[in-house]
Protein backbone atom coordinates (compact mmCIF):
# COMPACT_ATOMS: atom_id res chain seq x y z
CA UNK A 1 0.00 0.00 0.00
CA UNK A 2 1.20 3.51 -0.81
CA UNK A 3 0.37 6.24 1.68
CA UNK A 4 0.47 10.01 1.39
CA UNK A 5 1.03 11.97 4.60
CA UNK A 6 0.29 15.70 4.81
CA UNK A 7 3.30 17.46 6.33
CA UNK A 8 2.29 19.94 9.02
CA UNK A 9 4.54 22.98 8.95
CA UNK A 10 4.49 26.69 9.64
CA UNK A 11 6.65 27.68 6.70
CA UNK A 12 9.77 27.45 8.89
CA UNK A 13 9.84 23.93 10.25
CA UNK A 14 8.14 20.56 10.15
CA UNK A 15 5.79 20.21 13.12
CA UNK A 16 6.08 17.22 15.44
CA UNK A 17 2.52 16.10 14.73
CA UNK A 18 3.76 15.03 11.28
CA UNK A 19 6.11 12.48 12.85
CA UNK A 20 3.33 10.55 14.57
CA UNK A 21 1.31 10.49 11.34
CA UNK A 22 4.37 9.09 9.52
CA UNK A 23 4.58 6.28 12.08
CA UNK A 24 0.89 5.46 11.59
CA UNK A 25 1.35 5.50 7.81
CA UNK A 26 4.38 3.22 8.01
CA UNK A 27 2.13 0.56 9.57
CA UNK A 28 0.06 0.63 6.37
CA UNK A 29 2.84 0.62 3.77
CA UNK A 30 5.19 2.85 1.84
CA UNK A 31 5.26 6.44 3.15
CA UNK A 32 5.15 9.39 0.78
CA UNK A 33 4.77 12.95 2.00
CA UNK A 34 3.01 16.02 0.69
CA UNK A 35 4.51 19.40 1.49
CA UNK A 36 2.24 22.25 0.40
CA UNK A 37 3.16 25.89 0.86
CA UNK A 38 5.06 28.84 -0.55
CA UNK A 39 8.85 28.66 -0.73
CA UNK A 40 8.92 25.34 1.06
CA UNK A 41 12.17 23.92 -0.34
CA UNK A 42 13.71 23.88 3.13
CA UNK A 43 10.68 22.14 4.61
CA UNK A 44 10.83 19.53 1.85
CA UNK A 45 14.52 18.91 2.57
CA UNK A 46 13.81 18.43 6.27
CA UNK A 47 10.81 16.22 5.52
CA UNK A 48 12.87 14.01 3.18
CA UNK A 49 15.16 13.14 6.11
CA UNK A 50 12.34 11.76 8.28
CA UNK A 51 13.07 8.07 8.84
CA UNK A 52 11.26 5.75 6.48
CA UNK A 53 10.10 8.32 3.96
CA UNK A 54 10.10 7.16 0.33
CA UNK A 55 9.15 10.25 -1.61
CA UNK A 56 8.32 13.87 -0.88
CA UNK A 57 5.79 15.54 -3.18
CA UNK A 58 6.19 19.30 -3.08
CA UNK A 59 3.44 21.66 -4.16
CA UNK A 60 4.94 25.14 -4.09
CA UNK A 61 2.88 28.18 -4.97
CA UNK A 62 2.05 31.67 -3.71
CA UNK A 63 -1.60 30.67 -3.23
CA UNK A 64 -0.51 27.86 -0.87
CA UNK A 65 1.30 30.19 1.55
CA UNK A 66 -1.36 29.87 4.24
CA UNK A 67 -2.31 26.29 3.39
CA UNK A 68 -6.00 27.08 3.00
CA UNK A 69 -8.07 23.91 2.76
CA UNK A 70 -9.73 25.08 -0.47
CA UNK A 71 -6.30 25.13 -2.16
CA UNK A 72 -4.50 22.21 -0.46
CA UNK A 73 -7.29 19.63 -0.74
CA UNK A 74 -7.39 19.48 -4.57
CA UNK A 75 -3.59 19.03 -4.67
CA UNK A 76 -3.83 16.10 -2.25
CA UNK A 77 -6.84 14.61 -4.03
CA UNK A 78 -5.03 14.73 -7.38
CA UNK A 79 -2.13 12.74 -5.89
CA UNK A 80 -4.49 10.09 -4.57
CA UNK A 81 -4.73 8.55 -8.03
CA UNK A 82 -1.41 6.90 -7.25
CA UNK A 83 -1.77 6.45 -3.47
CA UNK A 84 -4.07 4.25 -1.41
CA UNK A 85 -4.29 6.15 1.86
CA UNK A 86 -4.13 9.83 2.80
CA UNK A 87 -3.12 10.60 6.37
CA UNK A 88 -3.00 13.93 8.16
CA UNK A 89 -2.18 14.78 11.76
CA UNK A 90 -5.36 15.41 13.79
CA UNK A 91 -4.38 19.05 14.30
CA UNK A 92 -6.52 22.03 13.36
CA UNK A 93 -4.74 22.06 9.98
CA UNK A 94 -5.27 18.33 9.36
CA UNK A 95 -8.86 18.42 10.54
CA UNK A 96 -9.53 21.36 8.22
CA UNK A 97 -8.05 19.74 5.11
CA UNK A 98 -8.59 15.96 5.37
CA UNK A 99 -12.42 15.82 5.24
CA UNK A 100 -12.28 18.06 2.19
CA UNK A 101 -9.93 15.56 0.53
CA UNK A 102 -12.21 12.70 1.60
CA UNK A 103 -15.29 14.31 0.06
CA UNK A 104 -13.44 15.00 -3.20
CA UNK A 105 -12.57 11.28 -3.32
CA UNK A 106 -16.03 10.14 -2.14
CA UNK A 107 -14.46 8.45 0.88
CA UNK A 108 -15.70 8.34 4.47
CA UNK A 109 -12.85 9.60 6.65
CA UNK A 110 -11.63 7.77 9.73
CA UNK A 111 -10.96 10.53 12.28
CA UNK A 112 -8.40 10.68 15.05
CA UNK A 113 -7.12 7.10 14.93
CA UNK A 114 -5.45 5.61 17.99
CA UNK A 115 -4.09 2.47 16.37
CA UNK A 116 -3.74 0.62 13.08
CA UNK A 117 -5.23 -2.87 13.47
CA UNK A 118 -4.94 -3.88 9.81
CA UNK A 119 -4.84 -2.27 6.40
CA UNK A 120 -8.50 -1.24 6.65
CA UNK A 121 -9.15 -1.48 10.41
CA UNK A 122 -8.45 1.18 13.02
CA UNK A 123 -9.43 2.20 16.53
CA UNK A 124 -10.71 5.65 17.33
CA UNK A 125 -12.22 7.44 20.31
CA UNK A 126 -15.92 8.33 20.34
CA UNK A 127 -18.11 10.08 22.93
CA UNK A 128 -15.27 12.30 24.15
CA UNK A 129 -13.05 9.29 24.69
CA UNK A 130 -15.61 7.47 26.86
CA UNK A 131 -15.61 4.66 24.31
CA UNK A 132 -13.12 3.30 21.81
CA UNK A 133 -14.53 2.00 18.53
CA UNK A 134 -12.82 -0.46 16.20
CA UNK A 135 -13.89 0.44 12.66
CA UNK A 136 -13.29 -1.18 9.30
CA UNK A 137 -13.34 0.94 6.16
CA UNK A 138 -15.05 -0.41 3.05
CA UNK A 139 -13.73 2.40 0.86
CA UNK A 140 -11.06 1.55 -1.71
CA UNK A 141 -9.00 4.57 -0.64
CA UNK A 142 -8.57 5.57 2.98
CA UNK A 143 -8.57 9.06 4.40
CA UNK A 144 -7.37 9.21 7.99
CA UNK A 145 -6.46 11.73 10.68
CA UNK A 146 -3.97 10.57 13.30
CA UNK A 147 -3.98 11.40 17.00
CA UNK A 148 -0.46 12.59 17.71
CA UNK A 149 -0.23 11.20 21.24
CA UNK A 150 -1.20 7.68 20.15
CA UNK A 151 1.84 6.97 17.98
CA UNK A 152 5.58 7.21 18.55
CA UNK A 153 7.27 10.01 16.66
CA UNK A 154 9.38 8.95 13.70
CA UNK A 155 13.01 10.04 13.82
CA UNK A 156 13.76 13.30 12.02
CA UNK A 157 16.92 11.90 10.50
CA UNK A 158 18.00 8.78 8.66
CA UNK A 159 15.57 9.09 5.77
CA UNK A 160 16.52 9.94 2.21
CA UNK A 161 13.27 10.53 0.39
CA UNK A 162 13.35 11.71 -3.21
CA UNK A 163 11.91 15.19 -3.63
CA UNK A 164 9.52 15.67 -6.52
CA UNK A 165 7.67 18.83 -7.51
CA UNK A 166 4.00 18.34 -8.23
CA UNK A 167 1.30 20.52 -9.74
CA UNK A 168 0.36 23.11 -7.13
CA UNK A 169 -2.93 23.92 -8.88
CA UNK A 170 -4.38 27.40 -8.85
CA UNK A 171 -6.02 29.24 -5.99
CA UNK A 172 -9.76 28.70 -5.56
CA UNK A 173 -10.19 32.47 -5.41
CA UNK A 174 -12.97 31.90 -2.89
CA UNK A 175 -10.98 32.24 0.31
CA UNK A 176 -8.04 34.31 1.43
CA UNK A 177 -5.92 34.75 4.53
CA UNK A 178 -6.55 37.96 6.44
CA UNK A 179 -4.34 37.62 9.49
CA UNK A 180 -3.37 35.61 12.52
CA UNK A 181 -2.86 36.25 16.20
CA UNK A 182 -0.53 33.49 17.21
CA UNK A 183 0.51 33.07 20.81
CA UNK A 184 4.20 33.77 21.23
CA UNK A 185 5.88 31.94 24.03
CA UNK A 186 9.36 30.90 25.03
CA UNK A 187 7.83 27.83 26.62
CA UNK A 188 7.50 24.46 24.90
CA UNK A 189 4.44 23.76 22.77
CA UNK A 190 1.60 22.06 24.62
CA UNK A 191 1.35 19.06 22.33
CA UNK A 192 5.05 18.22 22.51
CA UNK A 193 5.95 19.37 26.06
CA UNK A 194 7.35 16.85 28.54
CA UNK A 195 5.77 18.68 31.46
CA UNK A 196 2.52 20.65 31.46
CA UNK A 197 1.07 22.76 34.26
CA UNK A 198 -2.58 23.41 33.65
CA UNK A 199 -4.99 25.72 35.44
CA UNK A 200 -8.74 25.79 35.92
CA UNK A 201 -11.46 28.18 36.90
CA UNK A 202 -10.34 28.15 40.54
CA UNK A 203 -7.69 30.76 39.66
CA UNK A 204 -10.51 33.29 39.52
CA UNK A 205 -8.86 35.80 37.19
CA UNK A 206 -6.53 36.08 34.24
CA UNK A 207 -4.09 38.00 36.45
CA UNK A 208 -3.81 35.28 39.07
CA UNK A 209 -3.77 32.55 36.43
CA UNK A 210 -0.60 33.95 34.88
CA UNK A 211 0.97 35.37 38.06
CA UNK A 212 0.82 31.96 39.74
CA UNK A 213 1.21 29.49 36.87
CA UNK A 214 3.84 31.17 34.71
CA UNK A 215 6.63 31.14 37.36
CA UNK A 216 5.84 27.50 38.21
CA UNK A 217 5.94 26.57 34.53
CA UNK A 218 9.29 28.35 34.18
CA UNK A 219 10.73 26.42 37.14
CA UNK A 220 9.63 23.11 35.61
CA UNK A 221 10.41 24.01 31.98
CA UNK A 222 6.76 23.28 31.36
CA UNK A 223 4.10 24.35 28.91
CA UNK A 224 0.99 26.04 30.31
CA UNK A 225 -2.45 24.61 29.62
CA UNK A 226 -5.95 25.40 30.80
CA UNK A 227 -9.34 23.79 31.26
CA UNK A 228 -12.24 24.82 29.09
CA UNK A 229 -13.78 26.62 32.07
CA UNK A 230 -10.67 28.77 32.47
CA UNK A 231 -10.57 29.59 28.75
CA UNK A 232 -14.30 30.36 28.62
CA UNK A 233 -13.83 32.67 31.61
CA UNK A 234 -11.10 34.50 29.72
CA UNK A 235 -8.21 33.58 32.04
CA UNK A 236 -6.23 32.04 29.18
CA UNK A 237 -6.37 32.16 25.36
CA UNK A 238 -8.13 29.43 23.38
CA UNK A 239 -4.93 27.72 22.28
CA UNK A 240 -4.22 26.81 25.92
CA UNK A 241 -7.28 24.57 26.11
CA UNK A 242 -6.67 20.92 26.90
CA UNK A 243 -9.60 18.60 26.33
CA UNK A 244 -11.59 16.62 23.82
CA UNK A 245 -12.40 19.71 21.77
CA UNK A 246 -9.13 21.47 22.51
CA UNK A 247 -5.66 19.95 22.48
CA UNK A 248 -4.99 16.30 23.25
CA UNK A 249 -1.81 15.98 25.29
CA UNK A 250 0.16 13.13 26.82
CA UNK A 251 3.23 14.56 28.57
CA UNK A 252 5.47 12.76 31.06
CA UNK A 253 3.97 14.84 33.85
CA UNK A 254 0.68 16.72 33.83
CA UNK A 255 0.01 19.01 36.79
CA UNK A 256 -3.69 19.93 37.03
CA UNK A 257 -4.25 22.85 39.38
CA UNK A 258 -7.70 24.04 40.36
CA UNK A 259 -9.21 21.79 37.70
CA UNK A 260 -12.15 19.68 38.86
CA UNK A 261 -11.76 17.11 36.08
CA UNK A 262 -14.77 17.31 33.77
CA UNK A 263 -15.08 14.37 31.34
CA UNK A 264 -14.15 16.53 28.41
CA UNK A 265 -10.95 17.73 30.12
CA UNK A 266 -9.95 14.21 31.16
CA UNK A 267 -10.40 13.09 27.54
CA UNK A 268 -7.62 15.48 26.57
CA UNK A 269 -5.00 14.50 29.16
CA UNK A 270 -5.66 11.08 30.63
CA UNK A 271 -2.92 9.45 28.59
CA UNK A 272 -0.32 11.51 30.41
CA UNK A 273 2.27 9.31 32.09
CA UNK A 274 1.97 10.85 35.55
CA UNK A 275 -0.92 13.07 36.59
CA UNK A 276 -0.57 15.36 39.58
CA UNK A 277 -3.66 17.13 40.91
CA UNK A 278 -3.89 20.09 43.26
CA UNK A 279 -7.42 20.95 44.30
CA UNK A 280 -9.12 22.21 47.43
CA UNK A 281 -12.06 19.82 46.96
CA UNK A 282 -10.92 16.34 47.92
CA UNK A 283 -13.98 14.87 46.17
CA UNK A 284 -13.01 16.46 42.81
CA UNK A 285 -13.11 13.87 39.98
CA UNK A 286 -9.56 14.80 38.98
CA UNK A 287 -8.29 12.84 42.00
CA UNK A 288 -9.79 9.64 40.55
CA UNK A 289 -7.28 9.75 37.69
CA UNK A 290 -4.38 11.45 39.48
CA UNK A 291 -1.29 9.48 40.48
CA UNK A 292 -0.36 12.07 43.05
CA UNK A 293 -2.87 14.37 44.71
CA UNK A 294 -2.56 17.29 47.08
CA UNK A 295 -5.67 18.73 48.69
CA UNK A 296 -5.46 22.41 49.53
CA UNK A 297 -5.76 26.02 48.48
CA UNK A 298 -3.88 26.68 45.25
CA UNK A 299 -3.24 30.30 46.25
CA UNK A 300 -1.01 29.01 49.07
CA UNK A 301 0.28 25.82 47.46
CA UNK A 302 1.38 27.16 44.07
CA UNK A 303 3.64 29.98 45.36
CA UNK A 304 5.11 27.63 47.99
CA UNK A 305 5.74 24.96 45.37
CA UNK A 306 7.37 27.44 43.00
CA UNK A 307 9.52 28.72 45.86
CA UNK A 308 10.68 25.26 46.90
CA UNK A 309 11.52 23.95 43.43
CA UNK B 1 -29.32 36.27 2.72
CA UNK B 2 -30.80 32.94 3.68
CA UNK B 3 -29.02 30.85 6.31
CA UNK B 4 -29.06 27.08 6.64
CA UNK B 5 -28.14 25.49 9.97
CA UNK B 6 -27.68 21.78 10.52
CA UNK B 7 -28.51 20.26 13.90
CA UNK B 8 -28.03 16.75 15.25
CA UNK B 9 -29.85 14.94 18.02
CA UNK B 10 -27.23 13.41 20.30
CA UNK B 11 -26.79 12.13 23.83
CA UNK B 12 -27.10 15.04 26.29
CA UNK B 13 -23.67 16.40 27.12
CA UNK B 14 -24.25 15.95 30.85
CA UNK B 15 -24.91 12.20 30.52
CA UNK B 16 -21.98 9.83 30.93
CA UNK B 17 -22.06 7.42 28.01
CA UNK B 18 -22.10 3.71 28.90
CA UNK B 19 -20.68 1.11 26.58
CA UNK B 20 -23.06 -1.80 25.94
CA UNK B 21 -22.09 -5.13 27.50
CA UNK B 22 -22.03 -6.86 24.10
CA UNK B 23 -19.56 -4.28 22.73
CA UNK B 24 -21.88 -3.25 19.90
CA UNK B 25 -21.98 0.42 20.80
CA UNK B 26 -23.02 2.95 23.42
CA UNK B 27 -26.30 2.39 25.24
CA UNK B 28 -28.76 5.10 24.18
CA UNK B 29 -31.94 3.45 25.49
CA UNK B 30 -33.74 5.71 27.99
CA UNK B 31 -30.90 8.23 27.86
CA UNK B 32 -31.62 11.95 27.71
CA UNK B 33 -31.01 13.30 24.20
CA UNK B 34 -30.44 16.94 23.25
CA UNK B 35 -29.20 19.13 20.46
CA UNK B 36 -25.46 18.75 19.85
CA UNK B 37 -23.91 21.66 21.81
CA UNK B 38 -21.85 22.90 18.84
CA UNK B 39 -25.05 22.96 16.73
CA UNK B 40 -26.78 25.06 19.39
CA UNK B 41 -23.97 27.57 18.89
CA UNK B 42 -24.62 27.38 15.13
CA UNK B 43 -28.32 28.12 15.60
CA UNK B 44 -27.51 30.99 17.96
CA UNK B 45 -25.06 32.50 15.48
CA UNK B 46 -27.65 32.33 12.69
CA UNK B 47 -30.19 34.08 14.89
CA UNK B 48 -27.70 36.81 15.82
CA UNK B 49 -26.90 37.39 12.14
CA UNK B 50 -30.61 37.73 11.43
CA UNK B 51 -31.08 40.08 14.38
CA UNK B 52 -28.25 42.23 13.03
CA UNK B 53 -30.02 42.41 9.69
CA UNK B 54 -27.35 40.39 7.88
CA UNK B 55 -29.76 37.51 7.20
CA UNK B 56 -33.40 37.26 6.25
CA UNK B 57 -34.43 33.65 6.89
CA UNK B 58 -33.09 30.72 8.90
CA UNK B 59 -33.80 27.16 7.83
CA UNK B 60 -32.86 24.43 10.32
CA UNK B 61 -32.16 20.93 9.03
CA UNK B 62 -31.71 17.65 10.84
CA UNK B 63 -31.02 14.17 9.55
CA UNK B 64 -32.14 11.41 11.86
CA UNK B 65 -35.06 9.55 13.41
CA UNK B 66 -38.59 10.93 13.86
CA UNK B 67 -37.55 12.15 17.32
CA UNK B 68 -35.09 14.57 15.73
CA UNK B 69 -38.24 16.67 15.25
CA UNK B 70 -37.81 17.66 18.90
CA UNK B 71 -34.31 18.94 18.12
CA UNK B 72 -35.70 20.95 15.21
CA UNK B 73 -38.48 22.34 17.41
CA UNK B 74 -35.77 23.52 19.80
CA UNK B 75 -34.06 25.32 16.91
CA UNK B 76 -37.40 26.85 15.91
CA UNK B 77 -38.06 27.91 19.49
CA UNK B 78 -34.65 29.57 19.62
CA UNK B 79 -35.52 31.56 16.51
CA UNK B 80 -35.17 29.57 13.28
CA UNK B 81 -38.00 30.24 10.83
CA UNK B 82 -38.68 26.79 9.42
CA UNK B 83 -37.28 23.30 9.50
CA UNK B 84 -36.58 20.28 7.34
CA UNK B 85 -36.28 16.78 8.82
CA UNK B 86 -34.64 14.21 6.59
CA UNK B 87 -35.99 11.19 8.36
CA UNK B 88 -34.14 7.91 8.60
CA UNK B 89 -33.58 5.35 11.33
CA UNK B 90 -30.18 4.43 9.90
CA UNK B 91 -27.05 5.85 11.46
CA UNK B 92 -25.93 8.30 8.81
CA UNK B 93 -22.20 8.95 8.44
CA UNK B 94 -20.79 12.47 7.86
CA UNK B 95 -20.18 11.84 4.13
CA UNK B 96 -23.84 10.91 3.54
CA UNK B 97 -25.00 13.77 5.79
CA UNK B 98 -22.90 16.16 3.69
CA UNK B 99 -24.47 14.77 0.49
CA UNK B 100 -28.00 15.24 1.85
CA UNK B 101 -27.16 18.77 3.00
CA UNK B 102 -25.78 19.49 -0.46
CA UNK B 103 -29.14 18.44 -1.90
CA UNK B 104 -30.92 20.79 0.47
CA UNK B 105 -28.47 23.60 -0.29
CA UNK B 106 -29.08 23.14 -4.03
CA UNK B 107 -32.82 23.58 -3.37
CA UNK B 108 -32.64 26.37 -0.81
CA UNK B 109 -29.67 28.37 -2.18
CA UNK B 110 -28.50 29.74 1.20
CA UNK B 111 -25.75 32.34 1.40
CA UNK B 112 -24.22 30.68 4.43
CA UNK B 113 -24.47 27.23 5.99
CA UNK B 114 -23.53 27.05 9.67
CA UNK B 115 -22.85 23.73 11.40
CA UNK B 116 -21.26 22.58 14.64
CA UNK B 117 -17.59 21.65 14.18
CA UNK B 118 -18.28 18.16 15.48
CA UNK B 119 -21.00 16.10 17.11
CA UNK B 120 -20.28 14.91 20.62
CA UNK B 121 -21.27 11.33 19.82
CA UNK B 122 -19.02 10.24 16.94
CA UNK B 123 -16.57 13.18 17.31
CA UNK B 124 -15.86 13.01 13.57
CA UNK B 125 -15.39 16.71 12.79
CA UNK B 126 -15.99 16.18 9.07
CA UNK B 127 -19.45 17.19 7.87
CA UNK B 128 -18.90 20.92 7.30
CA UNK B 129 -15.64 20.44 5.44
CA UNK B 130 -17.13 17.66 3.30
CA UNK B 131 -20.20 19.75 2.51
CA UNK B 132 -18.00 22.69 1.46
CA UNK B 133 -15.99 20.38 -0.81
CA UNK B 134 -19.10 18.85 -2.42
CA UNK B 135 -20.57 22.30 -3.06
CA UNK B 136 -17.22 23.77 -4.18
CA UNK B 137 -17.64 26.47 -1.53
CA UNK B 138 -15.03 27.98 0.82
CA UNK B 139 -15.04 26.97 4.47
CA UNK B 140 -14.39 28.70 7.78
CA UNK B 141 -13.97 25.94 10.33
CA UNK B 142 -13.74 26.19 14.16
CA UNK B 143 -15.13 29.71 14.10
CA UNK B 144 -14.87 32.03 17.09
CA UNK B 145 -16.12 35.11 15.19
CA UNK B 146 -18.24 35.51 12.05
CA UNK B 147 -18.73 38.85 10.30
CA UNK B 148 -20.66 39.33 7.09
CA UNK B 149 -19.73 42.34 4.98
CA UNK B 150 -21.03 42.71 1.47
CA UNK B 151 -20.63 39.49 -0.42
CA UNK B 152 -17.93 38.21 1.92
CA UNK B 153 -17.75 36.67 5.33
CA UNK B 154 -14.77 37.05 7.63
CA UNK B 155 -14.28 34.08 9.91
CA UNK B 156 -11.86 34.06 12.85
CA UNK B 157 -10.81 30.47 13.48
CA UNK B 158 -9.48 28.80 16.63
CA UNK B 159 -6.29 27.09 15.47
CA UNK B 160 -3.56 25.25 17.37
CA UNK B 161 -1.29 28.29 17.44
CA UNK B 162 -3.96 30.84 18.39
CA UNK B 163 -6.40 32.58 16.07
CA UNK B 164 -6.50 32.92 12.29
CA UNK B 165 -8.86 35.04 10.21
CA UNK B 166 -9.90 34.12 6.68
CA UNK B 167 -12.09 35.97 4.22
CA UNK B 168 -14.55 33.81 2.30
CA UNK B 169 -16.71 34.74 -0.64
CA UNK B 170 -20.34 33.72 -0.16
CA UNK B 171 -21.93 31.25 -0.41
CA UNK B 172 -19.76 29.59 2.24
CA UNK B 173 -19.75 27.01 5.01
CA UNK B 174 -18.91 27.89 8.62
CA UNK B 175 -18.38 25.42 11.47
CA UNK B 176 -18.63 26.65 15.05
CA UNK B 177 -16.24 26.37 17.95
CA UNK B 178 -17.10 26.78 21.61
CA UNK B 179 -16.43 30.45 22.04
CA UNK B 180 -18.39 31.82 19.09
CA UNK B 181 -21.34 32.71 21.33
CA UNK B 182 -23.41 31.56 24.27
CA UNK B 183 -26.66 30.04 23.02
CA UNK B 184 -29.92 31.45 24.42
CA UNK B 185 -32.60 29.44 26.12
CA UNK B 186 -35.90 29.33 24.33
CA UNK B 187 -38.62 31.19 26.24
CA UNK B 188 -41.93 29.47 26.94
CA UNK B 189 -43.89 31.71 24.54
CA UNK B 190 -41.32 30.96 21.83
CA UNK B 191 -41.56 27.23 22.52
CA UNK B 192 -45.33 27.50 22.03
CA UNK B 193 -44.89 29.55 18.85
CA UNK B 194 -42.37 27.04 17.48
CA UNK B 195 -45.07 24.38 17.42
CA UNK B 196 -46.81 26.13 14.56
CA UNK B 197 -43.72 26.93 12.52
CA UNK B 198 -43.40 24.86 9.31
CA UNK B 199 -41.50 21.55 9.51
CA UNK B 200 -41.16 19.55 6.30
CA UNK B 201 -40.31 15.86 6.37
CA UNK B 202 -38.16 14.32 3.65
CA UNK B 203 -36.15 11.15 3.14
CA UNK B 204 -32.53 10.62 2.03
CA UNK B 205 -33.95 9.15 -1.21
CA UNK B 206 -35.53 12.53 -2.01
CA UNK B 207 -31.98 13.80 -2.47
CA UNK B 208 -30.79 10.64 -4.21
CA UNK B 209 -28.39 9.83 -1.39
CA UNK B 210 -27.43 6.28 -0.44
CA UNK B 211 -26.84 6.27 3.32
CA UNK B 212 -25.31 2.77 3.48
CA UNK B 213 -22.34 3.06 5.86
CA UNK B 214 -18.79 2.97 4.54
CA UNK B 215 -17.36 2.23 7.96
CA UNK B 216 -18.29 -0.93 9.78
CA UNK B 217 -18.05 -0.76 13.56
CA UNK B 218 -16.55 -4.07 14.66
CA UNK B 219 -16.68 -3.36 18.37
CA UNK B 220 -16.89 -0.64 20.97
CA UNK B 221 -15.10 -0.95 24.28
CA UNK B 222 -14.45 1.19 27.32
CA UNK B 223 -11.08 2.89 27.38
CA UNK B 224 -8.40 1.66 29.74
CA UNK B 225 -9.14 3.10 33.14
CA UNK B 226 -6.70 5.00 35.31
CA UNK B 227 -6.84 4.31 38.97
CA UNK B 228 -6.47 6.87 41.69
CA UNK B 229 -2.97 7.04 43.13
CA UNK B 230 -1.77 8.45 46.38
CA UNK B 231 -2.35 11.73 48.15
CA UNK B 232 0.53 13.67 49.64
CA UNK B 233 0.08 15.83 52.72
CA UNK B 234 2.34 18.77 52.02
CA UNK B 235 4.15 20.77 49.38
CA UNK B 236 7.46 19.31 50.61
CA UNK B 237 6.24 15.80 49.87
CA UNK B 238 5.07 16.94 46.43
CA UNK B 239 8.48 18.49 45.73
CA UNK B 240 10.11 15.19 46.68
CA UNK B 241 7.81 13.34 44.27
CA UNK B 242 8.60 15.79 41.46
CA UNK B 243 12.31 15.24 42.11
CA UNK B 244 11.80 11.47 42.00
CA UNK B 245 10.05 11.88 38.63
CA UNK B 246 13.08 13.79 37.39
CA UNK B 247 11.20 16.97 36.53
CA UNK B 248 12.60 19.02 39.40
CA UNK B 249 16.15 19.39 40.63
Amino acid sequence: MKTLVLVEHDGKQVKDATLAAVTAASKLGEVHLLVAGKGVGGIADAASKIAGVGKVHVADGAHLEHQLAEDVAPVAAALMGSHDAFLAPATTTGKNVAPRVAALLDVMQISDILSVEGEDTFTRPIYAGNAIATVKSKDAKKVITVRGTAFEKSATSGGSGAIEAVDAGGGSGKSSFVGAELSKSERPELTSAKVIVSGGRAFGSSGDFHALLDPLADKLGAAVGASRAAVDAGYAPNDYQVGQTGKIVAPEVYVAIGISGAIQHLAGMKDSKTIIAINKDEEAPIFQVADIGLVGDLFQIVPELTEKL
Amino acid sequence: MKLLVAVKRVIDYNVKPRVKMDGSGVDLANVKMSMNPFDEIAVEEAIRLKEKGAATEIVAVSIGPAKAQETLRTALAMGADRAVLVQTDEEVEPLAVAKILKGIADEEQPGLIILGKQAIDDDSNQTGQMLAALLGWPQGTFASKVEISGGDVNVTREVDGGLETVKLSTPAVVTTDLRLNEPRYASLPNIMKAKSKPLATKSPGDYGVDVAPRLETLKVVEPAKRTAGIKVGSVDELVAKLKALGVAK
